[in-house]
């Protein structure tokens, strides 16, 4: 327990923070490309059709596991969030705003893919049911906080926490998503795969490349925001000495004997 | 923690609390119109507004559709196994449409009962299958209906 303690104060620092995720990059990124591979190939080539829908279900191993992250990641902004307001750390802050564009660009690509699926199987691209409409509203939350941090430019850690207020507020729409579709009558349907009750997806070749590229966009998700938090923390803390260092390191690790 | 920490807390917590409660009075409020379509108990007992085009949602009655011929004017029963309510549409359906499927059917309830459709959308429910497993399911089911 001493230890964990140990590792969350550890990451908590900035410099400890970039020092200790350098090293979580490359295997994030490997294994995210490695899953997407795999779940794609799985998915479009070896699961089996639909009895209804055919092929046209396939989207749903890009919709699914997009939606998921979509809602994923506004949790970890809305938490990361009030970490950021109540207790000031940096890394919290760095973590909300390296989370925001993927969790924006998981919403987009979730509300693009559900509309092109809408479009053969319902007969609509787009209607203003509360799955959707919910949904959209996530992506101008997202687009808010965006917002509202590049807007004041002037001192970004205060822009950091009026970020933070909108997030945590935000926060309110990830239930009502989750539970549009029991609370109203909507166009859209319940979800297909459930971790308590039965799933709507029994067969095992049509589930497991839905899991895998549930896994592949959380690794994406690793590596990317890790990537964008450390960039978030060189910039705000620009003029520390433990960015200086750890630039010439890099500078080194990149080029060796280039000094000489 | 530190009083200014826990201060920040508390009105964090005081915002989250306050946001959930005015939501929770608003959806209330707009429960009605934030569903997306009426079921044919609504529209069968007359809650709905004849000026206005709705949307109503069900079952396609088993062996209720019938087509046209020479048209493609098709008329079809959508239940909610309380009530039944006929519905006309001329056009194409969507590739789901079918006898015990959901689907959404937007417009106007004409005369003499009859709800005139100008938009007729499949609703799809959260089974996924391979078409070997929905043939088993049918199988058993139809055994069962024999004993």
């Amino acid at each position: 327990m001493n230890r964990l303690l140990k590792f969350y104060h550890e990451l908590g620092s900035p410099p400890s923070f970039y020092r200790i995720t350098s090293h979580w990059l490359k295997p994030m990124l490997i294994l995210a490309i490695v899953f997407t591979v795999y779940g794609l190939i799985d998915g479009l080539f070896f699961a089996p059709e639909d009895y209804q829908q055919g092929d046209s279900y396939r989207i749903i191993f890009v919709h699914v596991p997009a939606a998921w992250m979509s809602m994923f990641i506004y949790a970890i902004v809305g938490v990361s969030g009030i970490m950021a307001f109540v207790w000031r750390m940096k890394v919290a802050e760095a973590v909300m705003m390296a989370s925001a564009p993927i969790g924006a660009i998981f919403t987009a690509i979730t509300l693009l893919t559900g509309m092109l699926w809408g479009k053969p199987m319902w007969g609509t691209y787009w209607d203003w049911d509360a799955r959707m409409t919910s949904e959209l509203i996530l992506l101008f939350l997202y687009i808010g906080v965006l917002g509202i941090y590049s807007a004041y430019d002037e001192d970004p850690r205060k822009a950091a926490r009026l970020a933070a207020l909108v997030a945590i507020i935000g926060l309110i729409n990830l239930p009502i998503i989750r539970y549009s579709v029991y609370w109203w009558t909507s166009i859209h349907q319940g979800s297909s795969v459930s971790l308590m009750g039965e799933s709507g997806i029994k067969d095992w070749d049509m589930l497991r490349p839905l899991l895998v590229m549930a896994l592949a966009t959380k690794f994406y998700y690793i590596y990317s925001m890790l990537n964008r938090a450390q960039t978030h923390l060189l910039k705000t803390e620009q003029n520390k000495n433990w960015v200086k260092k750890a630039l010439i390191e890099v500078k080194t690790d990149v080029q060796p004997g280039a000094g000489s | 923690m530190t009083p200014t920490r826990k201060k920040r807390l508390i009105l964090v917590m005081m915002v989250a609390v306050g946001v959930a409660i005015a939501t929770a009075i608003f959806l209330t409020a707009v429960r009605e119109n934030i569903n997306y379509f009426k079921t044919p108990t609504e529209v069968a007992t007359g809650q709905y507004n004849s000026n206005s085009t709705i949307r109503l949602g069900g079952m396609v009655k088993d062996g209720s559709v019938q087509r046209v011929t020479d048209s493609l004017k098709v008329r079809f029963a959508v239940t909610d196994f309380e009530q039944d309510v006929l519905v006309e549409y001329e056009g194409i359906l969507p590739d789901l449409f079918r006898e015990g499927q959901g689907v959404v059917t937007i417009g106007k309830m004409g005369q003499e009962d009859v709800f005139i459709a100008e938009e007729v959308l499949a609703k799809h429910d959260e089974n996924y299958m391979p078409p070997e497993a929905a043939d088993a399911l049918h199988q058993a089911k139809n055994k069962g209906d024999f004993e």
